[in-house]
């Protein structure tokens, strides 16, 4: 798959990643590269494969729904770029 | 006292139960030695204080007659484990001035069982790499240079950090983390022992994720003894990673029985891939001649995907980053570039906070994922690992373990392959396929290059059978005995 200068900031802006233009150019080559290299799995007949889903051949454990960590707020607060009476604060999102 | 430096953890713990040494003389002389050792920058934070602490803490219980496994026991933390109040950066600018409030699961076992904390490694940027140059902190460089030749050469990666304080006797052992090879290419590279446990073993519980269906905590040591005494007393099971097995873990120390009679060991025929080098090729070949000689009957096996398998690891890794990633918003820790709206703050924050490898794995992994290509890529590459997965459970119906070379080459200069991504992913060649599957694998230095550069051979076992893995890697060991020295040494002498 050769992705254009368009595919890459349209990728970009999904990944919220500010770009130059003058990036796009090179990211798009390099980009483009990895992508037809990759593309050789599609030689793989995985017609009657199922995906595989989980590494270990295990069933996932359940626990009781029960509160066993909080009352932390000042220690999560304090790597925070911007936080007020606490909150984490961003740049206004609502007028 | 000059020689701390030069004993390994076994001889260590056996000097500080006898009282020969304190572990603050221990901690001592592994902080001078980390001090030496900066021109590699292979640290990114040293914690001589903490090490003090710990090291008075040890002394208190190895006079009380209290002593635990890892007393006193000096070791370097990669840069990914969070590390309670301690700098955390995953080399990454993203995370400037990240404290967890939190200790990871691997690390408090290891306190917990008396080890004695150095400081915090140097990697790959979020441990996106095999060579440690991606780093927002600087390159590592490798305690080897080829002789007659004074370039620096890569430490490997991610996990390089760990690997160049290890070799360079800057740590007595250490713990990496491995995602396509991150502790078996760079124990390679550095002439030492690195071994990634079978998916589960090691919690991943304050490890900050790059791709969670891939990564494993593992230890780096000096030799395959070490290692196993470093991974007793990380693993173990953790509900809080959903993934950690719910099993014993077993007294690795007891699998080194020294042997191998009878042990089939098996050699994928599909390794010997196109333009594997010649030298490369007869190590393999010595390491399965000391391992008949030994008693163990080396069979050839098939492992028909294995040509697929780097493919489908550099779509599900990004495409499991990408998601893993997306925390990183300026809003919760570490960096923010001010935008006037929120959409741009996000943007030129994680423009500014990733490097360009990260970006580009991050891009990879939201086109895999997005709508319309999501079937094409991430779930077809997730076909494909299963039927990796089926060929290593035939080749393990016939043998007892799988030996390979563990890198296609040995360290390169640093700056070489920087401008060719694949170039540089093909150096995980040989180490990706058991992250996909999740076996253990130990990579042993068993020789050096005709560069006079270590290279390391790798054993692959069964899921949960590292004693395995540990008992064929040490036979290996001692027919190797791999006894060179990097040019540079930061320990005493």
């Amino acid at each position: 798959m050769a992705l254009d200068k368009a595919a890459v900031a349209h990728i970009a802006a999904l990944a919220r990643i500010r770009l130059k233009e003058a990036e796009l150019e090179p990211l798009a080559a390099e980009l483009s590269q990895i992508l037809t290299w990759v593309e050789q799995l599609a030689e793989v007949d995985t017609a009657d494969v199922a995906p595989m889903t989980s590494v270990a051949a295990m069933r996932l454990p359940m626990r009781e729904d029960e509160v066993t960590d909080g009352d932390r707020r000042d220690d999560i607060l304090r790597n925070a770029p911007q936080s007020a009476r606490g909150f984490f604060a961003v740049p206004k999102v609502v007028e | 006292m000059s020689r701390l430096t030069e004993l390994t953890i076994a001889e260590a713990r056996t000097g500080l139960g006898a009282k020969q040494f304190s572990a603050r003389e221990l901690a001592e002389a592994y902080i001078a030695a980390m001090e030496r050792a900066r021109p590699l920058n292979a640290y990114i934070t040293e914690t001589p204080e903490i090490a003090l602490d710990m090291a008075a803490a040890s002394d208190a219980r190895i006079a009380k007659g209290e002593t635990r496994p890892l007393d006193g026991i000096p070791i370097a933390v990669k840069d990914l484990f969070c590390t309670k109040g301690v700098l955390t950066t995953a080399a990454s600018h993203i995370l400037d001035g990240f404290h967890p409030p939190y200790e990871s699961a691997v690390t408090e076992k290891l306190w917990q069982a008396g080890a004695v904390m150095l400081g915090k490694t140097n990697l790959d940027e979020f441990a996106m790499g095999s060579s440690t140059t991606t780093s927002y902190h600087k390159p590592t460089e490798n305690p080897w240079r080829k002789p007659g030749d004074n370039r620096p050469l890569v430490p490997g990666g991610s996990s390089g950090g760990s690997a160049a304080a290890v070799a360079s006797h800057a740590a007595l052992g250490a713990t990496g983390t491995d995602t396509g090879g991150s502790i078996r290419q760079p124990a390679s590279f550095c002439g030492i022992v690195g071994l990634k446990p079978t998916y589960g073993r090691c919690s991943r519980w304050g490890v900050v994720a790059y791709a969670s269906s891939l990564d494993h905590p593992g230890p780096i040591a000096r030799n395959v003894r070490d290692a196993a005494i470093l991974l007793g007393a990380m693993a173990g099971h953790d509900p809080r990673d959903s993934t950690s097995a719910a099993l014993p873990v077993p007294d690795f120390e007891k699998a080194l029985t020294g042997n191998v009679r009878g042990l089939r060991i098996g050699l994928p025929k599909e390794y010997r891939a196109d333009g594997m080098p010649a030298e490369i090729e007869a190590l393999w070949q010595q390491g399965a001649q000391w391992l008949r000689e030994a008693g163990a009957e080396p069979v050839e096996v098939s492992l028909p995907m294995t040509k697929y398998a780097l493919a489908a690891y550099y779509i599900i890794a990004p495409a499991e980053a990408s998601s893993n990633l997306a925390r990183y918003d300026g809003v919760k820790y570490g960096l923010r570039v001010a935008g006037d709206s929120l959409d741009e703050m996000y943007e030129l924050t994680r423009a500014e906070g990733f490097g360009a490898e990260v970006k580009r794995r991050v891009l990879i992994g939201t086109y895999v994922l997005s709508a319309g290509y999501y079937d094409a890529y991430y779930l077809k590459a997730q076909k494909v690992r299963a039927l990796i997965a089926r060929d290593f459970a035939a080749a393990f119906e016939n043998v007892d373990c799988l030996l390979t070379p563990t890198a296609p080459s040995a360290a390169f200069a640093i700056g070489e392959k920087q401008n060719d991504p694949i170039a540089m992913y093909l150096n995980d060649v040989f180490t990706v396929p058991a992250n996909l599957v999740g076996l253990p694998a130990l990579s042993v230095p068993a020789g050096l290059s005709a560069d006079g550069l270590p290279l390391g051979l790798q054993i692959v076992g069964r899921a949960f059978n590292e004693e395995m893995v540990l008992r064929v890697g040490d036979v290996l060991e001692r027919a190797a005995q791999f006894t060179h020295r990097p040019s540079f040494i930061a320990g005493e002498r």
